[in-house]
């Protein structure tokens, strides 16, 4: 019953902000082009890297392509549901508008998460399944191997989610702070290649304090089949944690919300 | 039984001080100094349902921190509010499904569409069918009457229309009490009158009971038979507008207009009453009510009088003295 009425509320949030983002179509033309823009860069990147027989250690191109084409569609899906949504809750606080939110019969934190979805996001989704399909061929994956991906994926976008959504939260206090979650983004920039790129310090920061090896890493390696479980395992309790941190950082956040004067 | 109980209700804000310059900012960045600011002071009273009360108080009072207090967004510091049972911070969904709050300077609405795409989140989210839903519109829409124009974005929408537009969204879910916070805000003269009418026909046919503030004196003399004035935060006067504007203003502006065949001296004319201005043949007095008959009939009796008026003096100007002088 009351799962019925949030997925109606859902599909309802989904059309309109479809509708409305479609009032400017010339959107999704810059879209496109950014995406493909972007693409072509980290390709560039990552071409470099591989042209004077340098490899990431225990990576070969085609597994690292299958990193890049993870990573993209990982920004796809930001792009898609998280950005239009958990950057915009600054906006919430500084106009008051949280308000209204916050009287509505239904989970605030659901309606500042879903309320809208932006198609823009869709060129890198596309983009980035291409990548993935045309890395997978080469390795020689199977059906059942692009599966796998999905579970791990699943699970880092969870951990995403919900250290995004703390990040949001405590604009409840510095009202100003669109820029925390761009520094979330610059460091998920990180996960356009593998972990194992990287010097020990830094895979130690990017796996356990901001966990973005269990993003594109841990999936790439689960499709090749050469995760040990004890890393799917720990996606799925990180997951896990953070989501249920999320909900209650923010109900402690709103016990300080003032709410703009007037 | 009062559907809202509020007792000794208090708010205290920690506010951070600044003094102004470069000198300030920087001190302000290193060690910020605050101060607890008192929003709200001990206000205690009770509402019974189907009352429409006006909240007055000059900017700043804690009339709108009141309210938020009222409707759970914000937390009390001290003292106690009841509102139909539930007490509002909790936020429980049945305490939600009961109130609405309408804010004149925010908007709820969907920007880039038209209010009906709004209007139907909100069923969902309090789960309204989609027969009910379509009744429900329909009715309001005809006492607002905006049927017309719910299908244009929002946008393309007039001040006066778009508000009423908000009306309809924040009562869908057809509340049983009403927080209005300035509804009237900005609107023309036309437009307030319809949102006044509106309410007055919302408070009746649904026995709803509605507390709210406006800066337009029309607003609450039209609406309110009952008045709670805040100033400084404190709850100054509870009680009915006739005996606060007597309490406040017990004069009447007496016009006068004299048969132009006579001389008028000042002097002589000062002797009936506060004279407040004498301009050719016309005078105006401020005369305290309880001398007003006496004054009338000796001005009548005296002199060659071609046209005598009576009037209360400006509501505005009695709260304006109200809050001035900060008590009753």
């Amino acid at each position: 019953m009351k799962l019925a009425r949030y997925a109606r509320v859902l599909k309802l949030f989904w059309q309109v902000s479809i509708a409305a983002e479609l009032e400017y179509r010339i959107n999704f033309i810059v879209a496109v082009v950014s995406s493909l823009g972007g693409l072509a860069g980290s390709l560039f990147g990552l071409f470099l890297f591989y042209r004077t027989d340098y490899s990431f250690p225990g990576w070969s191109w085609s597994e690292a392509l299958l990193v890049l084409g993870i990573f993209t569609i990982l920004q796809g899906v930001s792009a898609t549901f998280l950005s239009p949504n958990l950057n915009k809750i600054v906006g919430y606080v500084q106009e008051g508008t949280l308000d209204f939110v916050l009287l509505k019969p239904i989970s605030s934190q659901f309606w500042l998460s879903t309320h809208t979805v932006s198609p823009w996001g869709l060129p890198d989704l596309v983009f980035g399944s291409i990548i993935v399909l045309y890395a997978g061929g080469q390795i020689g994956l199977e059906a059942l191997d692009y599966l796998a991906l999905f579970p791990p994926l699943a699970l880092g976008i969870a951990s995403l989610y919900s250290l995004w959504f703390i990040l949001g939260a405590t604009s409840i206090w510095f009202v100003k702070i669109y820029n925390v979650t761009e520094v979330l983004r610059s460091l998920l920039e990180a996960g356009r290649f593998p972990i194992e790129g990287y010097p020990a310090i830094y895979r130690i920061f990017f796996t356990f304090i901001v966990p973005v090896a269990f993003l594109t890493t841990v999936p790439a390696q689960t499709m090749i089949g050469r995760s040990n479980p004890i890393w799917l395992l720990g996606s799925a309790l990180l997951a896990a944690v953070l989501f249920q941190a999320s909900k209650w950082f923010w109900g402690f956040a709103l016990r300080f919300y003032t709410s703009a004067s007037s | 039984m009062p559907i809202i109980d509020v007792q000794n209700l208090g708010k205290v804000y920690p506010v951070a001080v600044k003094e102004p310059g470069m000198k300030g900012t920087l001190q302000h960045f290193f060690r910020r100094t605050y101060r607890n600011i008192e929003a709200v002071k001990q206000v205690s009273f009770s509402i019974e349902p189907g009352e429409i009360v006006g909240f007055l108080g000059p900017n700043g009072a804690g009339k709108t921190t009141t309210l938020k207090m009222l409707t759970g967004l914000i937390h009390p510091s001290t003292g106690s509010v009841d509102i139909s049972g539930h007490r509002p911070f909790s936020r429980q969904p049945k305490f939600l499904q009961q109130i609405t709050l309408v804010m004149g300077q925010k908007q709820q609405l969907i920007w880039d569409l038209p209010a009906l795409d709004s209007l139907r989140i909100n069923a969902a989210v309090y789960s309204i069918g989609a027969s009910d839903f379509r009744q429900r519109v329909g009715e309001l829409a005809e006492m607002l009457s905006i049927q017309d124009q719910l299908k244009q974005p929002v946008r393309k929408l007039s001040l006066g229309e778009r508000m009423k537009a908000e009306m309809l969204a924040a009562l869908l879910h057809r509340p049983q009490v009403l927080f209005l916070d300035e509804p009237t805000l900005g609107l023309d003269v036309n437009a307030q009158t319809a949102v006044r009418k509106f309410l007055q026909e919302y408070n009746v046919r649904y026995g709803a009971t509605i507390l709210l503030t406006s800066h337009y004196m029309a607003d609450i003399t039209a609406l309110c038979d009952r008045v709670l004035v805040i100033h400084q935060g404190s709850l100054i006067y509870d009680g009915r507008l006739e005996a606060l504007l007597e309490q406040f203003a017990p004069y009447r502006e007496v016009a006068v207009e004299f048969d132009s065949g006579q001389t008028i001296e000042q002097d002589k004319l000062r002797t009936y009453g506060n004279l407040q201005k004498l301009e050719g043949c016309k005078a105006t007095f401020l005369v305290p009510t309880d001398h007003l008959t006496h004054m009338v009939s000796s001005l009548l009796n005296t002199l060659k009088i071609q046209d005598l008026s009576i009037a209360e003096p400006p509501i505005e100007d009695v709260i304006a003295k109200v809050f001035e002088t900060g008590r009753t």
